[in-house]
């Protein structure tokens, strides 16, 4: 089967610092890839190379290539907008639009990029909504401030923000980091959940959370991909001492 | 151990009066304005004076109606020049600017809040009224422009400034693109900020006399004209003021209270909108 997204040697420079180096990977549909390693090792930066969010930054320089399903997104042609459009993004920190009610909020891609009929509106909030288990706590208040939600509550709006758009690759970035043991446990559960319709790569530090969410894990050091696979085999026999050593807590 | 304690207390106490001090200091002459303007205008004012063009000189009576009206077209003329101008810098310095371009506008903008209001009007002289062969409202208003936009430009910049980059990644990552998520998430977020800046940059123009001496003119009738004079109530201040006729300083003194009511109204506004952002 071919790969959803494939990477092939990519680097991105930042100014001087090189932060991802020569990095190839293949990430199958409908599975979840977890991306693990200590602080500053490149794996946000590998991340947002992903969905073309660092042309934002003039000092950013990416070389290499990023398939997606087949077709280089950083092609010449591509306009970077549509990519944006099939790889959605989760970020750490929950970041609803505070100016918008929880249902605009739900609806903002499609609001943000013009007129959306109610009706469908409607529907796109409710699915959306139920998909991320928000549902049941907010259909009574759907017109309120997105603000007065938990920290946990707003991820999962930003979540269901960004399924709404449909998109077909979904970037998580330490999405759970900023929150509490219990909000974390349902994000992982949704994201167990959405790896049946997404394929998806998340950033994390916690390595049990890697370890229970995930069906690959690349692991990185240092700006290298030291080593990726299966996660169960990652995390029991992994191949090079240094995925040992962090695995087992002796560094990083 | 007690004298340290002495010491302190005295310390603190002469610091805490000097800032009393100073902020009467502050405060004195704002007041003294406020009430001397109100003593001697406020007798002058009446359904009259707003409704009436100035009475030829020797006759009683009459008002600034038409110095308002021409203020206000001279400021709204001013501010669909300027705020575009001042708004679409300011996004174009947080958004796209390569640093050397966004100094280079930022540096211009500074000094062009610096340049005195008298060559400012010179500028428009020599752009608007040489070419067009007479003084016109038009220029009036070019010149007041040329005061905002620095002012819409910096607070405009300082505002979008404070907008989280995590709320501009959100409306990215959803696939709007970039222009779009400039007016439609950084504005949005920052527009009670901006009108502030906007506020207070009309405030500051609708009391400018300088730019407006051989641009605008002034006007002793009716106008609506944008290519020909008009009036406008700092220059018909000025006029009457300088004019030896008791009735005329009378009129002076009700348009300085009007004028004077009008930027204490706005800048109020522009307070009122600032706190209500810190709070939400």
């Amino acid at each position: 089967m071919n790969p959803k997204v494939k990477i092939d040697k990519l680097n991105v420079h930042f100014g001087q610092t090189h932060a991802v180096k020569d990095v190839s990977i293949d990430v199958p549909e409908n599975t979840v890839t977890a991306i693990i390693g200590p602080s500053g090792c490149g794996k946000s930066t590998m991340l947002r190379s992903l969905n073309r969010m660092h042309d934002l930054f003039p000092s950013a320089r990416v070389t290499g290539k990023v398939l997606l399903d087949g077709g280089d997104i950083y092609d010449r042609k591509v306009d970077p907008v549509s990519i944006r459009r099939r790889v959605g993004m989760v970020f750490q920190k929950p970041n609803p639009f505070p100016a918008m009610s929880i249902y605009d909020n739900v609806v903002a891609g499609y609001k943000l990029n013009g007129r959306v009929k109610k009706s469908d509106a409607d529907e796109i909030v409710e699915t959306s909504l139920r998909r991320v288990a928000l549902w049941d706590e907010v259909k009574d208040r759907l017109k309120n401030n997105s603000m007065e939600l938990s920290g946990g509550q707003q991820q999962r709006l930003c979540i269901a923000r960004t399924i709404a758009v449909q998109p077909e690759v979904i970037l998580m970035d330490e999405p759970a980091s900023a929150l509490d043991p219990i909000s974390t446990l349902k994000i992982e559960e949704l994201i167990e959940e959405l790896a049946e319709k997404y394929t998806i790569i998340i950033v994390t530090h916690n390595m049990q959370q890697a370890a229970r969410v995930s069906d690959y894990t690349a692991f990185f050091y240092m700006g290298d991909l030291i080593e990726w696979g299966e996660t169960k085999k990652l995390f029991t026999t992994p191949e090079k001492k240094q995925t040992e050593d962090y695995i087992t807590g002796r560094f990083g | 151990m007690m004298n340290t304690v002495t010491l302190r207390n005295l310390k603190n106490s002469l610091i805490t009066v000097s800032m009393v001090c100073a902020t009467v200091a502050v405060l004195v002459p704002l007041g003294l304005i406020f009430f001397h303007i109100m003593k001697m205008g406020a007798s002058s004012i009446n359904l009259d004076f707003f409704i009436h063009i100035p009475k030829p000189t020797g006759e009683t009576g009459g008002g600034m109606a038409n110095g308002m009206v021409g203020s206000a077209l001279l400021i709204a003329l001013a501010s669909t020049i300027g705020i575009p101008v001042g708004v679409f810098g300011a996004l174009y310095l947080v958004e796209f600017g390569g640093s050397r371009a966004s100094n280079a506008i930022r540096f211009a903008a500074d000094v062009l809040a610096g340049v005195p209001s008298i060559i400012t009007g010179m500028v428009a002289y020599t752009l608007l009224v040489v070419p067009m062969k007479g003084f016109s409202a038009l220029a009036g208003a070019v010149a007041l422009a040329l005061i905002m936009v620095p002012i819409v430009l910096r607070t405009t910049e300082e505002q979008l400034k404070m907008v989280p980059g995590s709320l501009r990644e959100a409306s990215l990552a959803l696939g709007v693109p970039l222009w779009r998520t400039c007016l439609k998430v950084t504005l949005r977020s920052a527009t009670k900020g901006v009108m502030t800046g906007i506020l207070l940059s009309i405030a500051r123009v609708a009391g400018e006399t300088a730019p407006l001496l051989f641009t605008a003119l002034g006007n002793q009738f009716w106008s609506h004209k944008l290519t020909e004079p008009i009036a406008a109530m700092p220059l018909q201040i000025f006029n009457f003021a300088i004019a030896p006729y008791e009735d005329w300083h009378r009129l002076a003194w009700a348009g300085a209270l009007v004028l004077v009511t009008v930027m204490f109204a706005l800048s109020l506004t522009a307070r009122y909108l600032g706190r209500s952002k810190q709070q939400s």
